[in-house]
């Protein structure tokens, strides 16, 4: 029987919302705009991730972000970014709400939350993300939780109602990819697979720690629904031309996972027939 | 006489910078004063948002802690 494929990659579903594309990307550290709105092209993204932040009151630049982000296209994810209690994470991702309000932008009923346990490492304060997740829901966001990659606390994030759990494959902007593949494949399984109590629907997006493509492929590969990442390509040295890479990458890891790879053999497994060889085979 | 008596004015804190503004402002003429009128901007005073349909409306008063952001570049 001849295999067939259906190539197309379903869109991704979070909450009320449905993306195109399982590559959501940040705004932030661009070396300018034109790079930033090549960049978010390339990379096929209709989510993008914004913080809030106070107005600069002197020297402000007549410039903003908003000026650049083509808002009919792309739905806006604020972050809680630079938060390290619960209570400002819920403060900050009000306000963003708020100015999307403002904007009309779809993205006001979901938010990115990061509540931060130091500056030195970026890691997520599990006792404050999951208070914040809590008060969040109960508002009404759509919460996509930035958590570490520990399962116990993604499942406990899950059951306190995030829409999304999003473990870090790596701490924020270390390019470091996934560093313990085992906790994210466990992660997939608690939060996913029915055997386990998981649902397949449920999204679980890793976020943070891509420095390369590969990166995202072996997230991918593991089942993740899909990828968060900014510095991996803003920081790149062609931040264009990343974009495209990590898009290719993402459509790569999902097929490839769904497609089925082959078991890992300590042996090797000729792939030309033994049958018909002329040539004589040591040992036989 | 462009001269402003000390009793028409108040304190407030804008983004965490003390300033003075006119007794009776609203959350509008703030914004007015900071050059903001018509970019997106939420605003916060004393911890709780003032929609922007409440702007006209919402009276600054003495000793005010007032946040004014927008969105940035982030990830």
């Amino acid at each position: 029987m001849t295999i067939t494929a259906d190539l197309a990659i379903p869109s991704l579903r979070i909450g009320r919302f449905h993306l195109r594309s399982r590559l959501v990307t940040g705004t932030g550290k661009y070396p300018d705009a034109q790079t930033m709105q090549s960049a978010l092209l390339e990379s096929g993204c209709d989510a993008v991730t914004v913080a809030v932040r106070r107005e600069r009151l002197v020297n402000a630049e007549g410039r903003s972000l908003l000026d650049d982000l083509d808002l009919d296209r792309l739905t806006i994810l604020p972050n809680t970014a630079g938060c390290f209690t619960a209570e400002d994470a819920v403060r900050v991702a009000r306000l963003g709400r708020e100015l999307l309000d403002q904007l009309d932008n779809p993205g006001k009923h979901w938010v990115k939350l990061e509540v931060l346990g130091d500056q030195t490492t970026l890691l997520p304060d599990p006792v404050g993300t999951l208070e914040a997740c809590r008060e969040l829901v109960a508002d009404g966001f759509d919460v996509l939780c930035y958590s570490s990659d520990d399962p116990i606390m993604a499942a406990r994030l899950r059951d306190a109602g995030a829409t999304s759990v999003m473990p870090a494959g790596s701490p924020i902007g270390s390019g470091r990819g996934i560093s313990n593949p085992a906790a994210i494949r466990i992660i997939l399984e608690l939060l996913k697979d029915p055997a386990h109590g998981g649902d397949p629907d449920y999204p679980v997006i890793v976020d943070a720690g891509v420095g390369t493509p590969s990166d995202i492929t072996i997230a991918m590969e593991l089942g993740a629904d899909g990828v968060l990442l900014n510095t991996g390509i803003a920081h790149a040295k062609n931040p264009v031309a990343m974009a495209r890479a990590m898009r290719l990458a993402c459509d790569a890891g999902w097929l490839g996972f769904r497609a089925g790879r082959i078991p890992k053999r300590l042996y090797a497994t000729a792939s030309s027939p033994w049958e018909g060889v002329i040539s004589h085979i040591p040992g036989e | 006489m462009g001269f402003e008596p000390y009793h028409d004015r108040m304190q407030i804190t804008v983004n965490g910078i003390p300033r003075d503004a006119p007794v009776e402002s609203t959350v509008s003429t703030l914004l007015d004063l900071l050059e903001l009128t018509g970019r997106p901007c939420a605003v916060e005073v004393n911890r709780e948002i003032v929609r922007k349909a409440d702007h006209q409306d919402h009276r600054l008063a003495e000793n005010d802690v007032i946040e004014v952001v927008s969105l940035v570049g982030g990830g």
